[in-house]
């Protein structure tokens, strides 16, 4: 059974939802939703450690072969992501047992499980297929499963989030196969790995860099690469709790990794570093993102949205590891998609919490707060430290391989802006820690109480790993810089 | 349009037809146009049909929402269970080849079954994209 995995990691979440269509209730929709998410955790870690000993692994679906046939491959880069999107897409269920009941109407339960695991199965399917095409058709499952769970929020702006996003979203995927359709022309070949054999002598020719800007630009809205994050902060704002700390956590790091496959898999560091201006351009972009999202941030009125705002800026640090390209950068991209998906996701968890209790995050009910819940409060402190890169914490390794990546590539200026954007992100996080510690309680703040136990557990494990990731880094930096090195070839 | 005799008689004579033709097109997908696509769309279109001429009530007490609902999920459990048929007879997932000793016959049978799969849930959603709109109130 073990050599059918890569298949299993995907279909296994996939065959839930079907399952929790037709049995309905919701506690079994949980269970059956729980059971596929640990699963594919399983899975992922099996399948990470499998790579690591062995080197990629390559499954052919149906038995064709590639490049006729659709390739699931598992390699340092897939394995990596793979992990944090399974693991992610487990903890929050334990969450969901408690949320999902305070937050949606008992007859749609059974309904937001069954997008849950498409969604899932959506974003495992992208990272693990061989297939660009296949790329797009499991974009299109997470996408079409994201646009509804958003839509799930209680506040009916979330309708509206929705809308935004799906279009945007929309506009990004037909962005993403038009490039992926020039390839093919090009090339008659669909599999990633012929791909990039068989590209390098057309680079340079005007379909191939079409496609490499439609694809870049498809993929950017994706992952909400400043100016495309529009769609970003409303959806994040509205949805409900557990899936704001999913797509958070996953949806936009799966799309940086759409990005790396194409940019480091398919047209190759050479072409796309060195003869072509497309690390300039990610750099620009990735340093507005950074100033303009997090001093936007600095001024919401609404906690969540505040957090919204700060990945945006998050994603810049995500983007310029890119743009800066050498070994440490790429080290950084991968290890932030991590790291940062991992302390947004905490965050998020815990902000869920406070929605339940208060009915809303904004600041002026966040007063007090640390009195009215002293554990939900400290582990937003805790995990916002991670945000701002304090040493021992996750954030900070990241951070730290940007700055090193920045000057190797003796652009001391972009150092010197990570350090000093961190001072922005600083200011926010005090924000919350001034309503929260610092100012008396009044009629508008939340009542005593915390969250409910489930959801606190599910928060503080991810809380945990901020600082686990921080302190034993072992695991991601070692899994990072074997990704990395495989992007720039230096791995089979 | 209940009152109308003309549409009764000639719906009347038409449904059967209709899904006689789905079956036709799903069947036919092997040779020429056609598939459980298709055939999903057509066998709907013939409920739809039926709703236009005779009400949505009945269309909904002939073929009631639990049962469409139910059909989106069977026909994707159908398909993935083509492919862990492929799983349990010792191939990767989807794998026709081993559903029968002789690898073509085994690639028939497993679009066979794939198709069907394809039939039902695109039946079931076209139905219930329908009962959705059709059951909608005007805002007032």
């Amino acid at each position: 059974m073990l050599e059918h995995l890569p298949a299993l990691q995907v279909v296994v979440p996939l065959a839930a939802a079907p399952l929790i269509v037709l049995l309905r209730r919701p506690r079994v929709a949980w269970l059956l939703a729980s059971a596929a998410a640990l699963f594919a955790f399983v899975a992922a870690l099996v399948l990470a450690a499998e790579v690591a000993s062995t080197g990629a692994i390559s499954y052919h679906l149906g038995s064709w072969p590639p490049p006729w046939g659709i390739e699931y491959r598992v390699d340092a880069l897939s394995a990596f992501v793979l992990v944090l999107v399974a693991g992610v897409g487990a903890v929050v269920m334990p969450y969901a047992w408690r949320s999902i009941p305070a937050e949606l109407p008992r007859d749609q339960h059974y309904l937001f499980y069954a997008l849950q695991c498409l969604c899932l199965a959506g974003l495992l399917g992208m990272t693990i297929t061989g297939d660009a095409f296949n790329v797009f058709v499991f974009m299109e499952v997470a996408s079409l499963s994201m646009y509804v769970l958003i839509a799930l929020g209680r506040d009916r702006r979330a309708l509206l989030a929705a809308y935004q996003y799906l279009i945007l979203g929309t506009i990004g995927a037909t962005f993403y196969v038009i490039g992926v359709g020039l390839l093919y022309l090009l090339t008659g070949t669909l599999n990633i790995a012929d791909l990039a054999q068989r590209l390098p002598e057309l680079a340079g020719s005007r379909p191939a860099l079409a496609a490499l800007a439609f694809i870049t630009v498809g993929v950017s809205l994706k992952l909400a690469l400043f100016p495309l994050h529009l769609w970003l902060p409303n959806a994040y704002a509205y949805a409900p709790s557990v899936v704001t700390a999913f797509l958070a956590a996953t949806a936009t790091k799966v799309s940086v990794y759409v990005l790396l496959r194409f940019y480091f898999g398919v047209f190759g560091a050479r072409q796309v570093v060195e003869s072509l201006p497309v690390t300039g351009i990610l750099i620009g972009l990735s340093v507005v993102a950074i100033v303009t999202a997090s001093l936007v941030a600095l001024w919401q009125a609404d906690f969540k949205r505040l957090l919204a705002y700060s990945s945006v800026a998050q994603i810049g640090y995500i983007t310029l590891g890119i743009g800066i390209a050498n070994e440490s950068g790429l080290t950084a991209t991968v290890l932030h998609l991590f790291n940062h998906g991992v302390t947004k996701g905490a965050l998020f968890l815990l902000v869920g919490g406070i929605a339940l209790r208060a009915g809303g995050a904004g600041f002026e009910q966040l007063r007090g707060l640390g009195r009215a819940m002293p554990l939900t409060s400290l582990g937003i402190t805790l995990a916002g430290l991670s945000l701002i890169g304090v040493p021992g914490t996750a954030g900070f390794i990241s951070k730290w391989y940007l700055v090193l990546g920045a000057l190797q590539a003796g652009q001391w200026w972009l150092a010197a802006l990570v350090v000093a954007t961190s001072l922005i992100a600083v200011a926010y996080v005090w924000r919350f820690v001034e309503a929260a510690y610092l100012s008396a309680p009044d009629e508008r703040s939340a009542p005593a109480g915390e969250a409910p136990r489930v959801m606190l557990i599910a928060s503080w494990l991810a809380v945990g790993a901020c600082f686990w990731f921080g302190i034993d880094t072992a695991y991601t930096v070692e899994g990072a810089r074997r990704a990395a090195l495989f992007m720039l070839g230096g791995l089979p | 349009m209940r009152r109308e005799p003309v549409l009764r008689v000639v719906g009347k004579l038409l449904i059967p037809y209709m899904l006689l033709f789905a079956l036709y097109v799903q069947f036919h997908g092997d040779f020429g146009p056609g598939g459980g696509f298709q055939a999903g769309v057509i066998s709907a279109a013939a409920i739809i049909f039926y709703a236009l001429i005779f009400g949505l009530p009945a269309a909904r007490r002939l073929v009631p929402d639990a049962v469409v609902e139910s059909m989106v999920a069977l026909g994707a459990l159908l398909y993935l269970g083509v492919g862990f048929a492929g799983l349990v007879l010792g191939g990767n997932y989807l794998d026709y080849f081993v559903l029968d000793r002789n690898s073509v016959t085994g690639q028939l049978r497993g679009v066979f079954w794939v198709e069907l799969g394809v039939l039902i849930t695109v039946s079931g959603v076209m139905l219930k994209v329908f009962y959705i709109f059709a059951s909608r109130r005007r805002p007032d």
